[in-house]
């Protein structure tokens, strides 16, 4: 963990860190990853991930619409910014 | 008459031989609550007008004989339940304006049992913390000891259930949020098998880990509260089909034969010599009434909480892609362009913590480490859930402390992340494993602090786990103690 991997997983997550904060991220993050290092150790051959608790198959419902549920204008009041019943964000093509 | 000393079960009693109506309760709540409210900050949001009509509507309902054991029962929602036309906040400066435009299924689900929404309750922000501290609202004060925290991430739900603000609070648990929270401030929270309790609604953290669930006063009020809450819900995918269950008629059954696990792990180094006196005395008392005691091995729980911290930054840092400054949430002013509005926002509107546990995630999931940390994390998580599984072919029920400390000073931990984390030590393999768990208070350290202890079961055992808290609580004054500044 260092300056570099910080400021790139920072890209990726698409959150602006201030130069001043990367310093104590990157010790935080070198402690969590300490931390977690004891479970990299564990033997683990052969043994089949588990992405979920109930071996459930995912469900399948037929594919209609649902009526009553939250109207364009209930979704667009919690927008920072709306126009025409539009979401608003600053201009991407020039 | 102390309206606010009464758990559900004597609150109905009373609603029902008409002593007092939902309206005078709601009332006599509502203004302890403002009294309250400023020293321990366990509400982000009272909702007093909503409070009175849905308790007059109560009122009207068991005019006409309608006696819903939860019928006219105040109760107050954890901050990350969505309530249409009331904000959900997640504690977070993210969501501190947004109003869902629907309910999740647990409101929904208690608002039809007729029970009246007091307001929402503080905690960690976004639930990440084992403190509250984490909150962009303040921290919440342990009612026990004020300079105390009141456990995370549900800590407003805790806190106000112990200071005798409500007798009934929703909570969600993904790694110990409910549970730390229940012990720390004495009061009794259940997490259901992954599955029970629908998570629509619910703000998602770690998708495959959280769960929601009841706190109260009582295992067998929570088994009331679970009546109504659990259930399968078509507009959750992971939920149970068969999720339902008939939670109050599970209890009242014996101790005898029954037979429980105690785990060696979780009574190692690191444990408070007062929280294990505590739960050993607990292990004597059902050994007493013909428990079965017997020692069980959960080898891969030791490596329960850096799994955890994996796994759970790892689905956090999918879910809160979704705020992104465009269709809800903050959006900053610094935004010349589309990925500075990402990036400005995204910065403003978490907190430390939750910026740490989405920079874990995508770090994990990134290539060239997916295999070192992700992959490996879910095979040690198999591991750990193989544990659980011998474990109850053996015995009925595991016991345990819920928390390896009583309730820390505020400030203890918050520069701490790793030592934070630690916290959850002992209730974190529970998630990871889907299996349900509850804790109950056991005890008080010598300084008049809550200790509690947590009850394991297998996959569904939730009725089982409800029954056998209840058996000891009828017998044992812990759940009834209040603090004295609180429970006057």
């Amino acid at each position: 963990m260092d300056k570099l991997v910080v400021e790139r997983i920072a890209y990726l997550s698409r959150m602006k860190l201030p130069a001043q904060e990367i310093p104590v991220v990157t010790e935080q993050l070198a402690q969590i990853f300490r931390l977690v290092e004891a479970m990299r150790a564990v033997p683990t051959e052969g043994v089949e991930p588990m992405a979920h608790p109930l071996d459930l198959q995912q469900p399948l419902r037929p594919d209609e619409p649902r009526t009553g549920g939250p109207q364009r204008a209930d979704l667009l009041a919690n927008a920072p910014e709306a126009q025409d019943g539009l979401f608003l964000v600053p201009r991407v093509i020039e | 008459m102390d309206l606010h000393l009464q758990d559900i079960h004597s609150l109905a009693e009373g609603l029902r031989r008409r002593e007092f109506s939902a309206l005078e309760l709601t009332d006599t709540l509502l203004a302890r609550l403002a009294n309250r409210q400023q020293e321990l900050n366990a509400f982000v949001t009272v909702t007093a007008d909503l409070a009175r009509q849905q308790a007059r509507d109560a009122d009207a309902r068991l005019a006409r004989g309608d006696h819903h054991p939860l019928l006219g029962i105040p109760l107050a929602h954890k901050d990350i339940f969505c309530t249409r036309g009331v904000r959900t906040t997640c504690a977070s400066r993210m969501l501190a304006d947004f109003v869902a435009p629907y309910d999740a299924t647990v409101v929904q689900r208690l608002r039809q049992a007729g029970m009246v929404m007091l307001g929402k309750l503080n905690m960690d922000e976004f639930a990440m913390g084992s403190s509250n501290e984490t909150s962009h609202f303040g921290p919440v004060r342990n009612p026990w000891d004020l300079s105390r925290v009141p456990g995370g991430s549900s800590g407003g739900s805790a806190a106000a259930l112990a200071a005798r603000l409500l007798p009934a609070a929703t909570g969600t648990d993904t790694g110990g949020s409910i549970r730390q929270p229940a012990a720390f401030c004495g009061v009794t929270g259940l997490k259901p098998t992954y599955g029970r309790v629908s998570r629509y609604g619910m703000v998602a953290f770690a998708s495959s880990l959280d769960q929601a669930g009841p706190m109260a006063r009582s295992a067998a009020d929570c088994a009331l509260l679970m009546d109504a809450m659990a259930g399968h819900d078509p507009l959750d995918s992971t939920s149970h089909p068969k999720a339902a269950g008939n939670f109050s008629a599970a209890l009242g059954r014996g101790i005898a034969g029954l037979r429980i696990g105690v785990p060696e792990e979780f009574f190692g180094e690191g444990l408070d010599p007062e929280v294990a006196t505590a739960v050993q005395a607990a292990i004597q008392f059902f050994a007493a009434r013909g428990a079965r005691i017997l020692s069980v091995h959960l080898p891969h729980s030791v490596h329960a909480v850096s799994t955890y911290y994996v796994l759970a930054p790892a689905e956090a840092s999918s879910n809160l892609s979704r705020f992104d400054g465009v269709r809800f949430g903050h959006r900053s002013e610094q935004r010349s362009d589309l990925m500075e509005l990402y990036c400005q926002s995204r910065y403003e509107g978490f907190g430390p913590e939750v910026r740490r546990r989405i920079l874990i995630g995508s770090y994990v999931l990134s290539a060239g480490y997916y295999d070192a940390y992700y992959r490996k994390a879910q095979q040690v998580r198999a591991l750990i859930r193989e544990d659980f599984r011998r474990a109850f072919a053996e015995v009925d029920v595991i016991l345990g402390p819920t928390t390896p400390t009583p309730a820390f000073a505020l400030g203890d931990k918050s520069t701490d992340p790793v030592s934070m984390y630690l916290a959850d030590i002992y209730t974190i393999a529970v998630n990871l494993a889907g299996i349900p768990a509850l804790s109950l208070p056991c005890g008080f350290t010598a300084q008049g602090l809550p200790i509690g202890m947590q009850l394991m079961g297998d996959y569904f055992a939730d009725e089982l786990l409800l029954a056998v808290g209840d058996a000891y609580q009828r017998e044992t004054p812990w759940h009834q103690q209040s603090p004295k500044e609180f429970g006057l």
